[in-house]
């Protein structure tokens, strides 16, 4: 059974999004696809300043088994990367919600108006 | 510790390098590679060789590799100083021996699959695949039709299938699988058009299944105007038997490291013979062997074959292995070649019911096997969690290597198991009597699966370190 | 029944097993019509008549000394290569895709990529494609990864031509264009472009299909100075003497690639060889073909394995960075054992002799009337030969001197009618070179 934090919102791509206030908003993959994904090996983010769009692909997640698409929960413009997920990339298997955080980005509060809530991505997660 | 050849050194003086080249272009960094003693070569690389499973020193039961016998005779004709001291370019009057092998491989793979014309140069099968593909878009091309972007590949193909076509350019569509096995037809139907170029498939297909509505699927993709490519993988089930080209198959490649028993090596080399009916015949890529009249033998070149889609290798492909493939299909003949698919799937039908008696699931229990058959070891999860993975590993343990696991996708768990004709029903037997004790092992002490092997020179390595740290390469002192 | 094993009554058993009586019966799923039994294939021989056939055919491809080079090469294999390489555990094993089966395989290749990351100066090689000419087709698709956008690739028209031909036929199916770069028909070498356009790479031969050795600095840092990346094609025989990629330019070459037969692969009348392909580290994702990297097991005990398997295509499929299924296995093995016998100093002094014979045979056809060298810059261990007569004709005569003389620049589309670029290596003695002038001050009379 994978974590779901009740507190932060959720993409049907198995991202979550943690709102910091002001505007800022913490990005991370989900317990439930870190577990799919297997150890991570290699993470491919965008650089600050880029812009995202919701629903898109905007990086890489790489496992010993799988190479899959990072996709961009909202709509925004990235302020910030973890610059240690690239010596450290089991941090996204440790610790998917505290440590292994991927970007934050800045973005208008209606960005998160598509995003489920802990009980609909469970039952996302589940099926 | 692993002994390193790097770590095999011993003094040599300097070499004085050529005083008519600029300094500028030699080397400047000193040339960093050990000098072992010959002995210490032949000892570190034999040890080397007893670390490895293979064909020579156990079963092999790799479904969609076809791992069967390399016969030696294979190697020591391919090996005769006649062959192996050819260079590329000796004029084709000077290697009349080799023409008339490479001729008559292009007509015997021609006869075995139904097809029109052969080119032996594609270095493997994925190179076939590629070549087979252009040549789809080279035959829409000239016929002016641009619009053909779409390749059709059913989602339980072999990865170099949709690899190959992207490469080649087109957009590729997947086809679902039905839970039958079966291609997903309604699927198929809705996407036909004339913006799809063809449909890239194999039969029996990569889920062990003999696809009866062949020719139906034929006529539907021809009726829309594409064509439809056959990946030659599994050609061991068929083959003497059945003809890709009567199937109604428009071109196809051939592994000859399966079907035609040249050796794997280690991960190869290969060779992908692509076979096409009489109206792609343009399109093949070069070079070919042809016999004028009098029976001179000689290649074919860019002025015979205006159309053809080029060239993949600086040379005519991987000669050794067609020598090898040549020597197979010889000694085997027209009555051997035949008894090849009979006998595959004499053992794979055997395994199978074999491995249900002992309690194994299969994937398609209501189905004959083709050559090769998918278990699913879901039950074994469920009960311990045991995975197909655990099964795989535990096989090593008793000197058998590991079928191939996790392909196709569409089936949880699975384990495809392909025999081959050249192994004995003692070895079966054999097989499944260990299979039956690794059931027993997965129910009642699932431990001995999940950190096995146990007796090999290591145990489960981790990946995910490797990846991280990624050490390639000895670090030079 | 050759490589069956199954007597009458194992297969009686095994029918029964199945509930059939008869083999016929396994294929009952397949609609009649389409099972056909009158196949045109030949009878079948026994092993000893198998041989005796193919022998007479060895036989009858003439034995000829081999002066002829442009990317194949006729070099001696120490027997011990072949001896080892020949061994079931080697020759019939499979990718090591189950790796603590495998663990001769994967530290072959290891030592391999060990080797050739030492040889061209670079920091990753992977473990081999299938030519040097495929394997440059796919170096030009990792530079296009890497730069990304519609760019082109800036191609040599001293390239080997048999190596064009194929980047036409592989970068051609994605409309990738080429846009070629010119040689001074004096020297032979390369004009460096005026303006780089959009390309994305260089290709810079060394030596080039002329035998002539390239300003390999200047051209790294042209490539450089305009963005692109410098793709380095060489011989590995030849970087036992030259300097490495690596070290071209102030920067160093970003891939190199070329034609592994030199080391240990026989000639084989065209194949199999294969490809080496090597990058800097932080390229390595876009790295084609396959990996193997050092590891630990549970216990700590030291391994190897595949990885970075997620780029390849049995994972990322249509995604992946090449359709690359089989490398070529067993040809790196040998070639991984000729390095390890050989020995960095038996590789100096054995490219050191290809070279002296080269410079030797020159200076004696010197002599020969008639006879001229169009190129008088450096080169290695090959060299255009300028003859009264078409190439052609004086190559097709030698053969009855028992020679394969060289290769005629025109088959290439290349230089004039009368040139040949003539090879020379180890294995040609004083009295080779020797047999070669008289023959070849002969024919000349006679045509």
């Amino acid at each position: 059974m994978s974590k779901i934090p009740e507190t932060l919102r959720y993409s049907d791509t198995h991202e979550w999004v943690e709102d910091l206030g002001g505007g800022r908003y913490r990005v991370g993959i989900t317990d439930h696809a870190q577990e799919l994904l297997g150890d991570l090996v290699y993470v491919e983010v965008p650089d600050a300043g880029k812009a995202i769009h919701g629903g898109e692909v905007c990086g890489v997640l790489e496992s010993v088994k799988a190479a899959a698409d990072l996709y961009a929960p909202l709509d925004g413009t990235v302020v910030e990367r973890n610059a240690g997920l690239g010596d450290n990339p089991q941090w996204l298997n440790e610790d998917p919600y505290g440590q292994g955080w991927i970007m934050v980005v800045a973005a208008d509060a209606a960005a998160c108006a598509g995003l489920l809530d802990a009980a609909a991505y469970g039952k996302l997660a589940e099926s | 510790m692993s002994d390193s050849i790097f770590d095999h050194d011993h003094h040599f003086p300097a070499v004085e390098l050529p005083s008519d080249i600029p300094a500028e272009l030699l080397r400047k960094a000193p040339l960093n590679l050990p000098n072992p003693a010959e002995l210490e070569v032949l000892r570190h690389y034999t040890r080397l060789s007893q670390k490895n499973f293979s064909i020579d020193t156990q079963f092999y039961p790799l479904g969609s590799c076809t791992m069967k016998y390399n016969p030696r005779i294979a190697h020591t004709m391919a090996s005769l100083p006649g062959f192996a001291r050819l260079h590329p370019d000796t004029p084709a009057p000077a290697m009349q021996g080799l023409l008339q092998v490479l001729w008559e491989l292009q007509e015997w793979l021609a006869a075995a699959t139904g097809m029109a014309a052969v080119s032996l140069t594609p270095a493997a099968g994925a190179q076939g695949e590629l070549a087979g593909v252009a040549m789809i878009r080279a035959y829409h091309a000239a016929r002016g039709d641009h619009g053909r972007r779409k390749m059709l590949i059913p989602t339980a193909a072999h990865g170099t299938n949709p690899a190959s076509a992207q490469m080649a350019g087109f957009e590729v569509v997947e086809i679902p699988n039905l839970a039958d096995g079966d291609l997903d037809m309604a699927f198929l139907d809705q996407h036909l058009g004339p913006d799809v170029a063809g449909i890239m498939l194999t039969n029996p297909s990569t889920l062990g299944v003999f696809e009866r509505r062949i020719a139906d699927i034929a006529a539907r993709v021809h009726g829309a105007g594409g064509l439809l490519y056959y990946d030659g993988a599994n050609l061991n089930a068929i083959l003497g038997r059945v003809q890709p080209g009567q199937m109604g198959f428009d071109v196809m490649h051939l592994n000859l490291h399966k079907t035609f028993a040249t050796p794997h090596g280690g991960g190869g080399p290969g060779a992908g013979a692509v076979a096409v009916q009489e109206r792609l015949r343009p399109f093949l890529p070069l070079p070919m062997v042809t016999r004028a009249e009098e029976g001179a033998l000689r290649w074919l070149d860019e002025s015979d074959l205006p159309q053809s889609i080029g060239r993949l290798s600086a040379h005519g492909g991987n000669i050794g292995v067609l020598l090898r493939a040549h020597a197979y299909i010889r000694r085997l003949g027209r009555a051997g070649v035949g008894r090849v698919s009979a006998y595959a799937a004499l053992n794979a039908n055997y395994l199978l019911r074999e491995l249900q008696r002992v309690g194994y699931q299969a994937a398609f229990p209501e189905r004959r096997a083709s050559h090769e058959f998918i278990l699913s070891v879901s039950d074994l999860q469920k009960a311990t969690g045991i995975r197909a993975l655990d099964v795989a590993k535990r096989l090593l343990d008793f000197g058998i290597h590991a079928p191939t696991i996790y392909f196709p996708q569409l089936v949880p768990e699975c384990l495809l198991i392909e025999p081959t004709e050249t192994e004995s029903k003692a070895t079966l037997d054999r097989f499944v009597a260990v299979m039956a004790q690794i059931r027993q092992e997965a129910l009642a002490q699932p431990e001995l699966l999940r950190e096995a092997p146990h007796h090999l020179p290591v145990g489960r390595l981790d990946e995910a370190l490797a990846a991280r740290r990624l050490d390639v390469a000895a670090a030079a002192q | 029944m050759p490589y069956i094993p199954h007597d009458g009554l194992e297969t009686a058993v095994m029918l029964a097993a199945v509930g059939v009586d008869s083999l016929d019966r396994l294929f009952d799923e397949i609609p009649p019509a389409l099972q056909v039994h009158d196949m045109v294939l030949p009878e079948g021989l026994s092993e000893m008549a198998l041989q005796r056939e193919l022998e007479g055919r060895a036989l009858s491809n003439a034995p000829l000394r081999c002066f002829a080079g442009g990317g194949a090469y006729a070099h001696h294999i120490p027997a011990i290569v072949w001896e080892i390489t020949g061994r079931g555990e080697f020759y019939s094993a499979y990718t090591p895709y189950q790796p603590e089966a495998s663990q001769g395989t994967l530290q072959v290749i290891y030592e391999y990529q060990g080797f050739i990351t030492r040889l061209t100066g670079l920091e990753v090689s992977n473990a081999s494609l299938y030519d040097g000419a495929s394997g440059l087709a796919e170096a030009c698709l990792m530079a296009l990864r890497i730069q990304g956008g519609d760019k082109s690739i800036l191609v040599p028209e001293n390239l080997l031509p048999g190596w064009r031909r194929v980047l036409d036929t592989v970068l051609g199916l994605q409309n990738i264009r080429l846009v070629s770069v010119p040689y001074d028909r004096a020297t032979g070498t390369l004009v460096l472009p005026a303006d780089a356009g959009d390309a994305a790479a260089l290709i810079i031969p060394q030596s080039n299909a002329l035998g002539l050795l390239e300003s390999v600095d200047a051209l790294t840092d042209w490539a450089h100075a305009h963005g692109l990346l410098a793709v380095a094609v060489v011989n590995p025989l030849a970087l036992a003497l030259l300097k490495a990629p690596g070290d071209w330019g102030t920067q160093g070459a970003d891939m190199a690639v070329g034609e592994g037969q030199p080391l240990g692969i026989p000639l084989s009348g065209g194949g199999p060889y294969f490809g080496f392909l090597a990058c800097r580290k932080a390229h390595v994702r876009q790295l084609p073909g396959r990996l193997v990297a050092k590891t630990v097991d549970g216990q700590g005990r030291e391994g190897f394995c595949l990885t970075l398997q997620a780029r390849e295509q049995h994972i990322r499929r249509g995604n992946a960075t090449s359709n690359i299924c089989t490398n070529q296995g067993l040809m790196v093995t040998a070639a991984t054992i000729h390095l390890a016998t050989l020995g960095g100093h038996g590789l100096q002094r054995t490219a050191v002799l290809c070279h002296e014979r080269a410079v030797r045979l020159r200076e004696l056809l010197t002599v020969v009337p008639g006879v001229s060298l169009p190129y008088g810059g450096p080169f290695f261990h090959e060299f255009v030969l300028r003859l009264p007569h078409a190439a052609v004709a004086v190559r097709d005569a030698l053969l009855g001197h028992g020679l394969l003389a060289g290769l005629p620049l025109a088959d290439w589309g290349m230089g004039e009618a009368g040139d040949l670029l003539v090879c020379t290596t180890e294995l040609l003695e004083e009295a080779d070179l020797l047999a070669y002038r008289d023959a070849l001050t002969s024919v000349l009379e006679t045509l």
